[in-house]
């Protein structure tokens, strides 16, 4: 069956399907269109908070449960530039606009590539090959940094301002396509792009590959792995801080337990992709984005369980996950 | 001088005592074989000359210099190859993809790779395959092949002839001893009839400890010293 499966296209394939069935299931084409393109816009977003840390699982065998202290700081320092560049986000240029954006999702990412080396140095270095103690310090790392962010900013949730040029809707026939989620989604492409041609084309790329499927023996090579870490760690800090902001714009009202909650999805995106696979995360950042938004509109009581169903399916199906590099 | 001395060395794997008292001279040139039985140390001697498991007390030096604690990365720039049991082959990447990644600087020679494919003609017509895909011979022909595509002072190769079968072993046979005239081996096997044929000076580890030291002449000479450290009639 695998076989066969593989012929036509293998698990690339199962957004489609899913949106196939969907389209059944829903009945009304623009409503389908609606939740498709939502879906997709949260998938990418997702996939820009998940893409690191799947390297990071994959690369180190590190769990990092602290990763979605990135998603919130990228989304509280992206919110904090926006609302200081006001004037610049309501101004009829999209120029300006874009020059807010470019300024707040820029911010976020430098302050996550920042942590991202603080917390590889002062919180994983210590605990490398220690698992229990990853996930405790990782978790109080998380607390901290949602503590911190309650001193910071308050308890009171933020509203995100948008710049004026991603407000609104496209609309063609019934169907309304926002402007924000097609932005969010040819954002997470061309990550996703940019990520795919370092990993397959590229000897850093070659060599983050190498090092998911056998650490040791890079290093046997001649290269340092642990170097290459700090490296990967504070890419996927910045891209996780990325997908915060996003996110942050997506919501447009966030609060400091945003990190928290988003670290479920993450993990079960992580998970269903399987470990250390950008291609993986991509496709299991689509199957929870999808899912979530048909069975949201479908089985609404059933819409806070969708992913974590989901994620057993598939792990009764494929125990490693849809695309993993570590087998 | 010896290209690589190992002086007292011991080696602790949590709380085993694994490596009790490893000393030997490997010379320049040639096969030197390290024999043993399954579980006397031999492997866990390689990885400690690498790094991968750090040896203390005792030291490790190779041309002189203190290799002791280094990092793995660091030991295998300075011209050590390693070529583990396991072959460690990286099966999602192609073989050429993996022949890169065994060169410090992602390219090389045409003539050096015409030297490699001397070897292992088979690689030639896998190179833009999967690793993965390849049998249990040609992955080992690959391992290897990853360690000589650059000019090394020193390879260590770990039980190269496990698994596999009497006709590959015989063609693995004849690469090391081509391969043994421009690089110097470290060869670990409990094959000792694969292992006479190629080693010129050897060592037996037994239980943590090297138990005897000499030629490969004289030890072949010895049956009764072979059945006794190796017990080849039992």
């Amino acid at each position: 069956m695998n076989a066969t499966l593989e012929r036509f296209g293998g698990v690339n394939l199962l957004p489609l399907a899913v949106a196939a069935v969907a389209f059944v299931l829903i009945g009304a084409p623009s409503s389908w269109v609606t939740l498709t393109v939502a879906g997709l816009a949260m998938g990418m977003m997702v996939f820009l908070m998940a893409s690191g840390l799947s390297l990071v699982f994959g690369l180190m065998d590190v769990l990092n449960f602290g990763h979605s202290a990135f998603v919130s700081l990228g989304a509280f320092i992206a919110a904090s530039v926006l609302a200081a560049l006001g004037g610049w986000l309501g101004s009829p240029s999209v120029l300006m606009n874009v020059a807010a954006l470019a300024a707040a999702l820029g911010a976020a990412m430098l302050f996550g590539l920042l942590a991202g080396l603080f917390f590889e140095k002062v919180i994983i270095k210590p605990v490398y090959a220690d698992h229990l103690r990853q996930i405790l310090i990782t978790m109080g790392a998380l607390i901290v940094v949602e503590e911190a962010i309650l001193a910071i900013w308050g308890g009171t949730p933020i509203t995100v301002p948008r710049p004026a040029f991603l407000e609104g809707a496209w609309i063609i026939g019934d169907v309304s396509i926002e402007i924000y989620r097609a932005f969010a989604f040819a954002l997470g492409l061309i990550v996703f792009g940019g990520l795919y041609w370092v990993l397959n084309r590229t000897r850093l790329g070659l060599l983050i590959r190498a090092g998911v499927e056998n650490r040791e023996m890079v290093e046997a090579l001649g290269f340092r792995i642990d170097r290459l870490f700090v490296g990967v760690f504070m890419l996927g800090s910045a891209l996780a801080a990325l997908g915060g902001a996003m996110w942050a714009g997506y919501q447009t009202l966030i609060t400091p337990a945003l990190g928290a909650e988003m670290m479920i999805v993450v993990f079960i995106v992580v998970i269903i992709g399987g470990l250390g696979s950008i291609e993986g995360t991509l496709l299991g950042a689509l199957m929870v984005g999808l899912v979530a938004n048909y069975v949201g509109f479908l089985a609404p009581k059933l819409s806070l369980a969708s992913n974590m169903i989901l994620m057993m399916i598939i792990l009764m199906w494929r125990p490693s996950g849809l695309r993993p590099a570590v087998k | 001088m010896s290209l690589l001395s190992l002086n007292a060395m011991k080696t602790d794997i949590e709380q085993y005592h694994v490596l009790h008292d490893v000393t030997f001279d490997v010379p320049e040139g040639g096969v030197f074989v390290l024999l043993g039985r399954n579980g006397a140390g031999k492997s866990t001697t390689l990885r400690s000359i690498m790094g991968l498991w750090s040896p203390s007390p005792g030291s490790v030096t190779f041309r002189g210099k203190d290799i002791t604690g280094m990092h793995t990365a660091d030991i295998a720039r300075l011209g050590i190859a390693y070529v583990p049991e396991n072959m460690g082959i990286f099966g999602g990447l192609t073989v050429e993809e993996n022949m890169i990644l065994a060169t410090q600087n992602g390219s090389f020679s045409k003539s050096r790779l015409e030297f490699v494919y001397g070897i292992f003609p088979a690689l030639e017509r896998f190179w833009d395959k999967p690793a993965g895909s390849l049998s249990g011979g040609q992955k080992q022909m690959l391992s290897v092949a990853r360690a000589i595509i650059e000019k090394r002072e020193l390879i260590l190769i770990d039980e190269p002839t496990k698994g596999l079968a009497p006709s590959i072993v015989d063609a693995m046979a004849g690469a090391f001893a081509e391969i043994s005239a421009e690089t110097t081996i470290l060869l670990v096997e409990q094959n000792f009839h694969f292992a006479r044929r190629l080693g010129r000076e050897m060592a037996v580890i037994d239980d943590g400890r090297v138990v005897h030291r000499g030629s490969m002449e004289a030890f072949v000479a010895d049956t009764e010293l072979q059945d006794r450290l190796l017990s080849l009639s039992a």
